[in-house]
């Protein structure tokens, strides 16, 4: 975690020491336009159906690994006038590459696309009216829990929260070596989109004004509600990815797990013996019969204003656009990269294929299409580093010592509004 | 240096037995120091051994039944990508390490035996660039190199790696302790020049020096993240590291390679094993067998 501080620290560094500087070469006016993407998947294959198509746009991919350092290295190479034309990014990282000028605004020669979403999915790659990238995947929260461990101790799937919590109790009077899950402050995605479902908006800009809620009622009941089953020891503790929690998932130690689509990939991994046992279902509720969601993840495909600069924007917003909505790219891309579609159409599509490790969950993807309907709404800031950094630290003592979650709230809410006002954004209240 | 001065000094027949006494808590003490360093290296071996399906779910220190099908896995990604990886880093590492223990050969030596205006102040400004963590100068030196285009290639790695404050310094260090004034004026004033005096006098005289130099620098190079990873952007001139860091990063969605990721860090600490012990015999050579009396 120090790599991370100093990346940051270097980020800023980078930020101070130059504006801007000339740009690369202008490319030849004859010949394919040449566009470079970077990204954390394996998409060359995808690009070369691209290619074979398209002989005036060659696209070359280069994979960078993911993570914040990626954003650091992409707004680095931007301030040099460097970099790739299209880029990778988590929803959550937009609004900082965006005031990084590192993406350019392409509601002309994307906007088109638009339709090809659902609308709070459009929402992640929208800021203030303008579009900066084309939606990839998405991926809604559901809850996974050990399906023979559940009958076998006769415990009914939660469908509300209060359920969840009851649920939890039974358990461990039970099995008292069992606990249902963890609370797990180490990726402050999943909290994010937990308090996404219950209608949380973390930031929100009018103008160039921003309100920042992070410590706001939504996000605040939630937080009362994981807090209050850590303090009753229910549930877990411990931190999620560790070697100690792939074995507790492996063994049956934690028999549920609250994540996004994407868990069987981390399952594979995390619990390779517990194949088969594990069933998908919808997230708990907070009000009986609603069918809201959050998310944990997700990406889109952002065009650099490098590109724009070189007039390579529209060339770029084409590529970007196939990609993500034409149905033989996005069947490549559920192969190649295992990613989980955003367009609509493709979530509907026979590209996706029974997950390997559900294979007692014939239908896990038309479930989740169904479930994927009920995403909330996600709005984010130029700092949400910041806030997870915080989350981090302040969440994983509270966790530890079992104080006081709203606490570590605020002071999420405080390190994000401070560091805000810092870089010299307007703060409304 | 001193304690090759001292050791001849003390007989042989007293010492035995003075020597042979065990000092139990310096040997428990040292030997906790090996546990602690050795253990993960254990680990890695260990992990490296086990399938996916072992990994996590076996006895830590077991060695498992999958070294094979992970070395062939990882030699199979993408079409043998690691090795290039591999290679890649054996060429900045290499050449970045020669070219550095040679202009710390050039500038330690004429840092010392040579006085000009300025020198005090130089040596300073090295002395201070030892102080600075090379981590924080990665982005400065990429924008600088991106001014001149020349980011993203294979110079952009190896140029910032040629110039280590740590390896000026200590051949400094190293030419004013182990190159005798008194043997560069017998030389000149047998006639030789400059050039010559570096050449063929004091050269092979720091030559252990330079060994540690270039091992350091190799090492450093080897195992260095951020500046490749800042510099460069095309996934086939990635060093071992990088290469490693993308395969760990592939998005949540995908199985994590963990077993291929640990296999290729194994793999790649071999090549720096072999050169350590290779080279290691530079460094028994007594420097002082001749010359001068002091």
């Amino acid at each position: 975690m120090q790599r991370r501080t100093a990346l940051t620290a270097l980020a800023l560094i980078g930020s101070l020491t130059l504006a801007a500087c000339s740009g690369g070469g202008t490319p030849a006016a004859d010949g394919p336009v040449e566009l470079t993407m970077w990204s954390w998947a394996s998409l060359q294959k995808v690009a070369d159906l691209w290619n074979a198509d398209h002989p005036d746009i060659k696209v070359t991919v280069q994979e960078q690994g993911g993570g914040d350092e990626l954003v650091t290295k992409v707004i680095t190479a931007a301030k040099a006038g460097d970099g790739p034309d299209l880029v990778q990014a988590e929803y959550q990282m937009i609004p900082t590459l965006v005031s990084n000028d590192v993406l350019a605004d392409i509601t002309e020669q994307g906007g088109g696309a638009k339709d090809k979403f659902t609308e709070n999915v459009w929402k992640q790659v929208t800021l203030d009216g303008a579009v900066y990238a084309i939606p990839q995947d998405t991926a809604p929260l559901a809850f996974y829990y050990r399906e023979d461990v559940f009958t076998q101790l006769g415990l009914k799937v939660p469908t509300t929260w209060t359920e969840f919590a009851d649920v939890a109790r039974q358990l461990k009077q039970k099995d008292p070596k069992r606990a249902l899950t963890t609370f797990s402050s180490n990726d402050a995605g999943l909290f994010a989109g937990l308090t996404q479902q219950a209608g949380a908006t973390w930031w929100s800009a009018s103008g160039d004004t921003w309100k920042i809620a992070i410590d706001a009622e939504a996000s605040r009941k939630v937080a009362t509600f994981w807090g209050d089953l850590v303090a009753e020891g229910v549930i877990d503790n411990q931190p999620m990815y560790t070697p100690a929690w792939n074995a507790a998932l492996n063994d049956g130690t934690q028999v549920a797990w609250v994540s996004a689509v994407w868990a069987p990939g981390v399952l594979t991994t995390s619990a390779p013996d517990t194949k088969g046992k594990w069933r998908m279902a919808k997230l708990p509720q907070w009000t009986a019969g609603s069918s809201a969601t959050g998310s944990w993840g997700g990406s889109a495909t952002g065009i650099t204003a490098k590109a724009a600069k070189n007039g390579h924007a529209k060339a770029a917003a084409e590529f970007a656009t196939w990609l993500n909505t034409d149905p033989k790219a996005v069947a490549a891309l559920v192969k190649e990269a295992g990613v989980y579609p955003a367009a609509t159409a493709a979530q509907m599509s026979g590209a996706l294929t029974t997950p390997e490790f559900f294979p007692n969950q014939p239908d896990f993807y038309q479930q989740v299409a169904e479930l994927a309907k009920g995403t909330a709404a996600a709005s984010w800031g130029p700092n949400v580093n910041v806030a997870y950094n915080t989350f981090k630290d302040a969440f994983g003592k509270a966790a530890t010592e079992k104080s006081s979650f709203p606490v570590a709230l605020k002071s999420v809410q405080d390190s994000t509004v401070a560091d805000m006002k810092k870089s010299g954004f307007k703060i409304e209240g | 240096m001193s304690a090759l001065l001292v050791g001849p000094r003390v007989q042989p027949s007293v010492s035995a037995r003075a020597t042979r006494r065990t000092s139990w808590l310096a040997t428990f003490l040292l030997l906790l120091g090996a546990i602690y360093c050795l253990v993960p290296v254990l680990w890695v071996v260990m992990a490296a051994t086990k399938s996916r399906s072992e990994l996590f779910s076996t006895f830590t220190f077991l060695p498992g039944s999958g070294l094979w099908a992970n070395v062939s896995e990882l030699s199979a990604y993408r079409d043998g990508v690691y090795w290039l990886w591999m290679l890649n880093s054996g060429l900045y590492a290499g050449v970045g390490a020669l070219l550095s223990a040679a202009v710390s050969a050039v500038s330690g030596y004429a840092l010392a035996k040579y006085s000009f205006p300025g020198r005090g102040a130089i040596f300073t400004v090295i002395l201070a660039g030892v102080l600075m963590p090379p981590i924080t100068l990665a982005v400065p030196q990429y924008l600088l190199l991106a001014k001149v285009d020349l980011a993203g290639s294979y110079w952009s790695v190896l140029l910032p790696s040629v110039l280590s404050p740590y390896g000026i310094y200590l051949a400094r260090v190293y030419a004013a302790a182990a190159v005798p004034d008194e043997v560069l004026e017998a030389a000149r004033v047998d006639g030789a020049r400059d050039l010559r005096l570096f050449l063929s006098i004091a050269l092979p005289m720091m030559r252990p020096g330079l060994v540690t130099i270039f091992l350091f620098q190799f090492v450093a190079i080897w195992n260095n993240f951020l500046l490749p990873y800042v510099m460069l952007a095309d996934d086939t001139t990635f060093p071992v590291t990088v290469g490693l860091y993308s395969l760990l990063q592939q998005g949540a969605s995908k199985p994590a390679l963990y077993t291929l990721v640990i296999t290729g860090a194994l793999l790649s600490i071999i090549p720096l094993i072999a050169l350590f012990l290779g080279l290691q015999r530079y460094w028994r050579v007594d420097l002082l067998s001749g010359a001068v009396k002091s």
